[in-house]
């Protein structure tokens, strides 16, 4: 058990890669924090977020907030910090997806994008990274895309951000480095999330057809990648984020590692 | 996740005699591997350091069988094809298959490009890179018949930036990545992933000789340890000299488990920060 007696806080917590994240740092040792915007929708987003049902039953500590909120995220870590007294792992995995070509984007569906993906991990950093310097010790690992490190046509505004988070969370490795604190990035590509399970990804990956179907799509999803298969799943992605925030990586920082199906073999 | 990893697997390790190499063939036995250990087993005249020794390489295989697991025991030149043949062939008549494959062989050196010597470019960039490629290429065969296969080759963090006094070594490490992801692209679909380490200095006779140290304290008259470590320190973000060699078989034995299944044609910085000031 890789986290015993250590507390770890993961933002996007109730759903998906985030809660497979929670489950299995809990089944390590860890006692676990999550948050989640859990509002079921967000204007811009094609796909129901996460219910409050699901956050609640996510973690042994789960609270709703707001990645776009400072103030939220500051709250997040001070409820952690009074039921746990410590904040070792942070994992800023909040994000959201969505669809459509650069010219003729809406602000609304640029500023939201920006304001989850990459503003909020910049909110959770910001909220946790002062704690983590004053005891010494921290692991932050963040949740960016092989989007992060290529372009990719009608998610302009996705790639952006988590080229952003990459830039980020580099740049906070160098700061935190002399306080036994590590900062690093997973890339994934597809993974089998609601994310991917939606009307507009499917439309994204077939848009030869009217109507795709999960069938029309999950050939096209294994088209991207060069491992034969369609997605990771969540637990592939907590493999690689519970090996960065483990002490077997206590010498990584700054690093991005991509379990992305051989994405990053074609890429720098 | 699961521990023992390796349960039932077969690695073979290039350059074990001592080092990162000893190490790695080690923490896979500790998790269940039996090991075939590869090493020269002698010194090329144009490293400024003596390499492993056959003692050494006998050495790590006791160090495997401690572990309660088999270790195969082959003298190889990396530079050799024949060598490297040789080795598989006796892995696979001894202990079956083989599974993991760490190509972490190699050598380093100190020259300016300008005054580099042929034999010094030649050797480095033998043993170095195409040592990588005939290690692979003596056993990808094996594992896309078999749809599995986990490679790890140990490249460097001078593999993704340029460095004075070590161009030979900076190309050959870059030259690994182009290498294994290249690979990675060529066997993904049989199951087979490949993927870099990028150690930074490791605490290992590689840099501990006189030639490093006078690199890093060019106008010492006299060579002492504590000086060297600050010069080492002041590098890394993260303010220690060096790794051990045990911090890149962590990433290593992550690299070569199932837990990166879904991980090819990466390159992993084990890097003590250096990496944050770099596009990858």
């Amino acid at each position: 058990m890789r986290f015993e007696d250590r507390v770890v806080l993961i933002t996007g917590g109730a759903r998906g890669q985030g809660r497979s994240h929670a489950e299995r740092f809990a089944a390590e040792g860890a006692r676990v924090a999550v948050c989640d915007i859990a509002s079921e929708s967000l204007e811009t987003v094609a796909y129901p977020l996460a219910s409050r049902a699901e956050l609640e039953s996510a973690a042994e500590l789960a609270l709703q907030a707001d990645v776009r909120s400072a103030e939220e995220m500051e709250r997040v870590v001070a409820a952690v910090l009074e039921r746990f007294g410590k904040l070792d792992v942070l994992v800023c995995n909040a994000g959201i997806c969505t669809f459509g070509p650069l010219a003729g984007m809406s602000s609304e569906l640029w500023q939201t994008t920006i304001d989850v993906n990459l503003n909020g991990v910049f909110n959770a950093v910001r909220a946790a990274a002062p704690e983590m310097i004053s005891q010494g010790y921290g692991r932050i690992v963040a949740t960016a895309s092989m989007a992060g490190r290529a372009g990719w046509e009608n998610i302009g505004h996705y790639a952006a951000s988590k080229w952003g988070v990459i830039g980020l969370i580099k740049s906070l490795a160098l700061e935190v480095a002399p306080h036994g604190v590590t900062a690093n990035v997973v890339a994934p590509s597809s993974v089998n999330t609601r994310m991917m399970h939606n009307d507009a990804a499917y439309k994204l990956f077939r848009p030869d057809l009217e109507n795709p179907t999960r069938e029309d799509a999950l050939p096209a999803f294994t088209s991207v990648n060069l491992i034969p298969e369609p997605y990771a799943e969540p637990g592939d992605i907590s493999d690689a984020v519970l090996f960065l925030a483990s002490d077997e990586a206590r010498f990584i920082t700054g690093a991005v590692l991509s379990p992305s199906m051989g994405l990053s073999a074609s890429n720098v | 996740m699961q521990r023992p990893r390796f349960t039932g697997k077969v690695a073979l390790v290039t350059g074990a005699a001592r080092g990162q190499g000893r190490s790695h063939a080690v923490r896979l036995a500790a998790e269940g591997a039996d090991v075939i250990v590869c090493d020269l087993g002698a010194d090329i005249d144009t490293v400024p350091y003596a390499l492993g020794t056959e003692d050494e390489l006998r050495e790590t295989a006791s160090l495997v069988a401690e572990q309660g697991r088999r270790a195969v025991v082959c003298r190889c030149d990396v530079r050799s094809t024949a060598d490297l043949s040789a080795a598989v062939e006796r892995g696979l008549d001894e202990l079956g298959r083989i599974d993991v494959v760490v190509a972490n062989a190699g050598i380093a050196g100190v020259s300016t490009l300008a005054e580099m010597s042929d034999d010094v470019w030649q050797n480095m960039i033998d043993v170095n890179l195409t040592g990588v490629f005939k290690t692979l290429r003596a056993v990808v065969p094996h594992m896309v018949s078999r749809r599995y296969g986990r490679i790890v080759a140990t490249s460097s963090i001078v593999g993704r930036q340029g460095s004075a006094n070590i161009g030979h070594y900076v190309a050959a490490k870059w030259g690994v990545i182009g290498l294994v992801k290249s690979l990675a692209v060529e066997v993904a679909e049989f199951g087979v992933t490949v993927n870099a380490v990028l150690p930074t200095s490791v605490d290992s006779d590689m840099i501990q000789n006189d030639a490093f140290h006078r690199l890093f304290l060019p106008d010492a008259d006299e060579i002492r340890m504590r000086d060297v470590e600050d010069a080492y320190t002041a590098l890394n973000p993260i303010p220690v000299p060096w790794l051990s060699p045990g911090d890149v078989s962590d990433a290593v034995l992550f690299l070569a488990s199932d837990e990166a299944r879904f991980i090819t044609g990466d390159a992993l910085p084990v890097a003590l920060g250096w990496n944050a000031r770099m596009a990858a």
